[in-house]
């Protein structure tokens, strides 16, 4: 008798719950966009005529960063009564193809990978940016950016955020005590080095440690120093395969960037030997400059939320960054760095309403007064980056002597790109010689 | 770090529609196994009992009916089976003969590549040590560790000691090791244990899992970790199911302890020592977690479905992780197909 009661009680429990789920599914929220002729939205007039329209946004921005992006087009979204629907995956470029091959493709994407957006354009899953976005991106926009989402002379999205990679990071206090000044040139980069390295410190620290995408922050200082010694149009045809992965031009650069990174006597500091730069995390890397265990960690703009809680990241605060300094100045300034680009699976007006204000200098300076942002849109008013980090990367990027490079491993085929070139790069800190590394990189591209 | 519980509300409704979602469906089909057949036995037990007040002859079942019903409560299982097993086997299998873009068809080129490339070459190898080594280890252990517990003082503290690692997932097992294996440069505070004894012994701390073949070895460590206890548990139930009469006549016959093990103990088990190595086997060959998180296949630690992932959704080449996948396949079922033998033979002898 006990057992046929519990049984009922298990049924009634599970009717229950069923009741509550309904009613949990009943609760959505209806929007409705009754200011829409309010002063504040004069602005948001020309995106307006799409009320009660839903658009779902996929991408890999999550927690804190995600609630900022929805702060960030709460007005359009007021006003014009388009209802954003953002979700933000930590495994999205695994899951982004699974979405839409399986037909359930989001209606944008945000896609940190010129690659994987080119690889959709090619499976005929991407639509062509409308002509009121392709104008507002080129008003916005350099033609370096652009070309980075144009496939055959089709256009497909402008970029949203950025960042710029060709950064070192120090310790503008330590830096003061000692006497040392920040280098404006390879040649002073590398006499630092080899002061700090005399004075018993190890000058260099670095982590390419980075779960499942381990090796990509070594593969970042290749790409940078590949833009030094050999310049942009030789990187240019690199990413593309045009010259073989395994150049002579760019053995020189790998072996440039070893006489930093396979240098026992530059790394790595506060954590060991040359290999430790193999397991050390990518969050991590950078860490002992607050401790004075090192004095300079070139990494992305985006190490500026790594530090501990407390440091003062400020041009006379604990830790700062400046320009990884060019090696021929003559041949202008070259920028590495990444960002995505706000691609569409639908072209419904209301898609596209949303690529286009998300292309607007509007958005640009609306997402950057909330904080931790960089754009290149040309629009995005220095006053409103509130952090000096971003305000540095902003400057930089809009600066007219900057040549722009993106990221080459997001530019290769995946394979590549999110493959060997990590792995390999694995392998080279781990002690295998560069030329055996390069020729496997080159062998796995077909 | 402050837990702001209000912040990550989002995370707690989505955990508690899962667990209404869940009460709500497996609620529903124990509702459906109890209302149906209590409705049908009772409308029999109607029959039965109008038969017999108006005294006519008791009505037969049909069989018909219990066919149907039978295959009423199959179709689910053979719907799931066949949407989620039987239909993405033969697309993988016709996936594995195309190219990365699964438009044309190559043949056998993507099982050519698997042999051909150095790197893809280590990833069997790694695999084949893996499978020959965890079975073995896992299953000595269990063994070993349930002969050594039975009928000791404490023995079910003793074997919950040794099974609670069954109980953390893999990718828990992983990390849990990893900070066991992780390094800090020499000079500083060690994190890591095993770090620490090397340290404390007077030794230079070591990147354990950079130097290959150690670390794979050293992931090796882990699986053992985990499936030893499973070994111990089934072994350790079939040592206890010996008949007490033959142990009891051959202790009269004065067998040495050793002999004890090898003569009355290891024939007695030998079925339920099979099933564990197999079960291990399989287990092994599919391991992805444990890598994944511990490595991610990097210092040449790499095993087939860890590439498998990251060739399929990583690197877009559905050729290539698709026959990788196949390959895995077809090793797993020689070792289905002998469990399943075994099982059978048991059950008529």
């Amino acid at each position: 008798m006990a057992f046929a009661r519990s049984r009922q009680a298990l049924a009634v429990t599970g009717v229950l719950g069923l009741a509550l789920g309904v009613a949990a599914c009943g609760t959505g929220n209806d929007k409705k966009s009754d200011n829409a002729s309010s002063p504040e939205c004069a602005a948001y007039e020309k995106y307006q005529g799409h009320d009660g329209k839903k658009v779902s946004i996929y991408s890999s921005i999550r927690d804190i960063e995600a609630d900022r992006l929805d702060q960030s087009w709460k007005q359009f979204e007021d006003c014009t009564g388009i209802d954003i629907d953002h979700e933000g995956s930590g495994e999205f470029e695994a899951q982004l193809p699974v979405r839409v091959d399986g037909g359930n493709a989001p209606d944008i994407a945000f896609i940190p990978q010129p690659g994987l957006l080119k690889r959709f354009v090619d499976s005929g899953k991407l639509k062509p940016a409308g002509a009121d976005t392709k104008a507002m991106a080129e008003q916005n926009y350099s033609p370096d950016w652009l070309k980075y989402s144009t496939v055959n002379g089709q256009f497909y999205g402008a970029p949203l955020g950025s960042n710029v990679k060709s950064f070192v990071w120090y310790s503008p206090k330590t830096f003061k005590e000692k006497g040392w000044s920040v280098p404006t040139t390879w040649q002073e980069l590398i006499d630092l080095s080899d002061k700090i390295a005399a004075s018993g410190t190890k000058p260099w620290c670095a982590g390419i440690e980075s779960g499942d995408a381990t090796g990509w922050p070594a593969t970042d200082w290749i790409e940078d120093v590949l833009l030094r010694t050999a310049g942009p149009e030789v990187y240019d045809k690199w990413t593309t395969h045009g010259i073989p992965f395994n150049d002579p031009q760019v053995v020189t650069a790998v072996n440039q960037a070893g006489t930093i990174l396979k240098n026992e006597k530059y790394v790595n500091g506060g954590f060991g030997g040359v290999k430790s730069i193999a397991t050390t995390s990518f969050q991590e890397g950078g860490t002992p400059i607050t401790a004075g265990k090192c004095a300079l960690h070139r990494q992305a703009s985006f190490y500026a939320n790594q530090w501990p809680e407390g440091t003062k990241v400020a041009e006379d605060g604990d830790v700062f960054a400046f320009y990884f300094p060019a090696i021929d100045p003559a041949k202008g300034k070259p920028v590495l760095g990444g960002g995505e680009f706000v691609a569409a699976f639908a072209d419904r007006p209301e898609v596209q309403a949303v690529q286009t204000y998300l292309a607007s200098g509007e958005y640009a300076n609306s997402r950057a007064k909330i904080g931790d942002w960089v754009s290149a849109n040309k629009k995005l008013d220095l006053n409103n980056v509130p952090n000096p980090v971003d305000k540095l990367s902003v400057g930089i990027l809009q600066d007219e002597k900057t040549v722009f490079r993106f990221d080459g491993s997001d530019l290769m085929p995946a394979a590549v790109g999110a493959g060997t070139f990590w792995k390999g790069m694995v392998a080279w800190i781990n002690g295998k010689d560069t030329t055996t590394v390069l020729n496997d990189i080159e062998g796995s591209w077909k | 770090m402050e837990f702001d519980f209000a912040a990550e509300q989002p995370k707690f409704l989505m955990l508690l529609y899962g667990l209404i979602a869940f009460v709500a469906v497996v609620g529903g089909l124990l509702l459906l196994l109890d209302v149906v057949p209590t409705w049908f036995a009772r409308r029999r037990e109607a029959q039965l009992v109008a038969a017999a007040a108006g005294g006519g002859p008791v009505p037969r079942r049909r069989k018909q009916r219990e066919g149907l019903f039978a295959f009423f409560f199959l179709l689910p299982t053979l719907l799931f089976l066949a949407i989620g097993l039987v239909v993405p086997a033969i697309r993988t299998t016709l996936l594995s003969f195309m190219d990365a873009r699964s438009t044309d068809w190559v043949g056998l080129d993507n099982y050519g590549w698997m042999f051909a490339e150095d790197s893809i070459f280590r990833v069997l190898i790694n695999t084949l040590i893996w499978v020959l080594l965890v079975p073995l280890v896992a299953s000595a252990f269990g063994l070993i560790y349930a002969v050594l517990v039975d009928k000791a003082r404490f023995e079910s503290a003793a074997k919950s000691l040794i099974f609670l690692p069954m109980a953390i997932s893999f990718v828990g097992a992983a990390i849990i090791w990893r900070f066991i294996y992780a390094f800090r440069g020499d000079g500083q505070e060690q994190i890591g244990l095993l770090n620490q004894i090397v340290v404390s012994l007077g030794g230079e701390p070591k990147q354990w899992l950079l130097d290959s073949p150690l670390n794979t070895f050293l992931l090796i460590v882990i699986m053992v970790w985990i499936q030893a206890g499973f070994a111990m548990v089934v072994l350790s139930a079939a040592i206890k199911a010996i008949p007490a009469d033959i142990i009891e006549a051959a202790r009269l016959d004065g067998t040495t302890p050793w002999q004890m093990f090898w003569r009355i103990t290891m024939p007695s088990i030998r079925p339920a020592l099979i099933v564990v190595v197999v079960t291990i086997s399989i287990a092994t060959l599919k391991v992805f977690d444990i890598v994944r998180t511990a490595t991610n296949g990097n210092y040449d630690t790499n095993v087939i479905a860890t590439e498998m992932y990251n060739q399929a959704f990583r690197y877009g080449e559905n050729g290539q992780g698709s026959a990788l996948a196949v390959f895995l396949f077809v090793l797993v079922l020689p070792l289905v197909i002998y469990q399943i033998r075994n099982l059978r033979k048991q059950r008529e002898g």
